[in-house]
């Protein structure tokens, strides 16, 4: 039977792994690779480097970080963050990368996504969407909402994709570490990449990341019952049980964390252990 | 160059991770060389063949590099191949993916796309993540693996093979599907090695054992 996979979240900035509970607060917290190696020993399902590193001129360095950990971890290995055109791809990919994660460049044009996926294959492609409810952000919609053009030009699309009704209960897609506020729905969007090649959704809630109080388990129940590929559910998860609540009640088939393994208050061993006590398909 | 007696041809055909497999060799101490020449692979004393992607794109670039011959040749020689997901589907006579698409014909069957209907839609495609491998046979290359172990896998395609006697392990995934073959020299496997941490090694290191003793 197919495991349900637990994937710890490394956030990667300059060449260092950094996780903090909010923008100001980052702490550094070492090495990409001995972090990797010790989620390594853990019996990690996969890992994903979030690349955040501002500088353009520093963005080879994450191929560095990518080219070393591949040397000395076998599991699957996912970066994401600052993917512009597929050259950046295929470099990630030749140093030992194997699904590489686009959020802002989908959305700045999606049929980034279909041409990716044409050349390297769905199998790497992951699309990664930030979602917040429109419901409970509807100030900062007529705020700040920055509709790409694309789809202001397609009226097919944007009949499809667009929130019309800031008072309609839906998500809407961000961009920018959800500061950006896109119009698109965010379960249609998931069926749009799905459609275009996607290989795999990377779901944050935005309202929930870094909060501790668990999955927006409508938000991913939502996505996860709207495609056919594989969803990873992604921010706000503070404990075990929201683990198991992702997998259960968000139907996802596999939950990403970072603080709870990274400051260590639990393993993923023992994530899995728990997950298989519920009765969860893990691999131990 | 000096011909190395235990070297490894890993080929390259513009596709797939190369460079997890060439590392993952490299970990467990095997003699390994990435190549795209048909006199390397015929100076070599075993063949890998990784590659994630499309069956179709898979074999035009084998044929554009003049590689498929050679690949079939030393097969049928007695080299030891070792065939990871695309390695494994092309050995098949043919491909759906994008309509109908000749393969290796080293065995005789199908690769074709999961299909679920039922209770079973709700199951994702692609087949992504940690399964188990259930040994039908235990080729020598899983020396100290158990039966029942999780190897990663990624696709969209199974092979349905039509001679039985080859098949080595199978995965339940809605069906049960091959996941696994093993024929005398020839190792194939629909899961990554490469990716599926100490026991994917575990099987690289045999794999080169097995080109020693070859």
């Amino acid at each position: 039977m197919l495991a349900k996979r637990i994937i710890p979240c490394l956030d990667v900035r300059d060449g260092r792994v950094v996780k903090g509970v909010n923008f100001v607060n980052i702490r550094d917290a070492g090495d990409p690779v001995d972090n990797a190696i010790f989620y390594d020993e853990q019996g990690a399902d996969e890992l994903v480097f979030l690349d955040i590193t501002a500088s353009h001129e520093k963005r080879k360095i994450i191929l560095d970080v990518v080219e070393k950990t591949a040397t000395d971890v076998f599991m699957p290995l996912t970066v994401g963050g600052g993917i512009k055109i597929l050259d950046d791809i295929r470099d990630l990919l030749n140093a030992g990368c194997d699904k590489v994660s686009i959020n802002t460049t989908a959305v700045n044009n999606p049929e980034f996504i279909k041409a990716a996926a044409e050349r390297f294959g769905s199998q790497c492609i992951v699309v990664a969407i930030d979602a917040k409810r429109v419901h409970d952000s509807r100030f900062e919609i007529d705020q700040k909402r920055e509709v790409p053009e694309w789809l202001n030009a397609s009226s097919e699309l944007k009949q499809r994709l667009f929130i019309e009704n800031p008072s309609e209960k839906a998500w809407e897609v961000y961009t920018h570490g959800g500061r950006r506020p896109k119009g698109i729905n965010a379960v249609e969007w998931a069926k749009y990449m799905e459609e275009l090649g996607a290989g795999e959704i990377l779901l944050t809630s935005m309202d929930r990341d870094g909060t501790k109080e668990g999955f927006d388990l409508e938000l991913t129940r939502a996505i996860s019952e709207s495609v056919s590929i594989p969803v990873i559910a992604s921010g706000g998860v503070g404990n075990l049980e929201h683990l198991y609540e992702g997998i259960s009640i968000g139907k996802a088939d596999a939950v990403l964390a970072a603080s709870i393994f990274h400051y260590r208050e639990y393993t993923v061993k023992q994530a899995k252990e728990y997950l298989k006590d519920k009765g969860v398909a893990v691999r131990l | 160059m000096v011909k190395s007696k235990t070297m490894i041809a890993i080929v390259d055909y513009g596709m797939g991770n190369i460079r997890s497999v060439e590392k993952g060799f490299a970990k467990v101490g095997a003699d390994v060389r990435i190549t795209s020449d048909p006199k390397i692979i015929a100076d070599a004393k075993g063949i890998v063949l990784p590659g994630v992607g499309a069956f179709r794109d898979c074999m035009k670039n084998l044929d554009n590099l003049k590689l498929l011959d050679s690949i079939v040749k030393e097969i049928q020689k007695g080299k030891p191949y070792l065939g990871i997901c695309l390695g494994l589907q092309i050995l098949f006579t043919e491909s759906e993916e994008f309509g109908i698409c000749k393969g290796l014909d080293v065995f005789k069957g199908k690769v074709v796309k999961f299909r679920f209907e039922g209770n079973q839609q709700l199951l994702k495609i692609p087949h992504m993540g940690w399964n188990t491998v259930k040994l039908v046979r235990k080729p020598p290359i899983f020396d100290g693996i158990q039966d029942n172990s999780y190897f990663y896998f990624v696709h969209s395609f199974y092979v349905a093979s039509e001679e039985k006697t080859i098949v080595a392990g199978t995965t339940d995934y809605g069906m049960e599907f091959t996941s696994m073959v093993w024929k005398d020299n020839v190792f194939a496997t629909q899961f990554h090695p490469e990716k599926s941490q100490n026991l994917g090694l575990q099987i690289l290191k045999g794999f080169g054992e097995f080109v020693k003793k070859a």
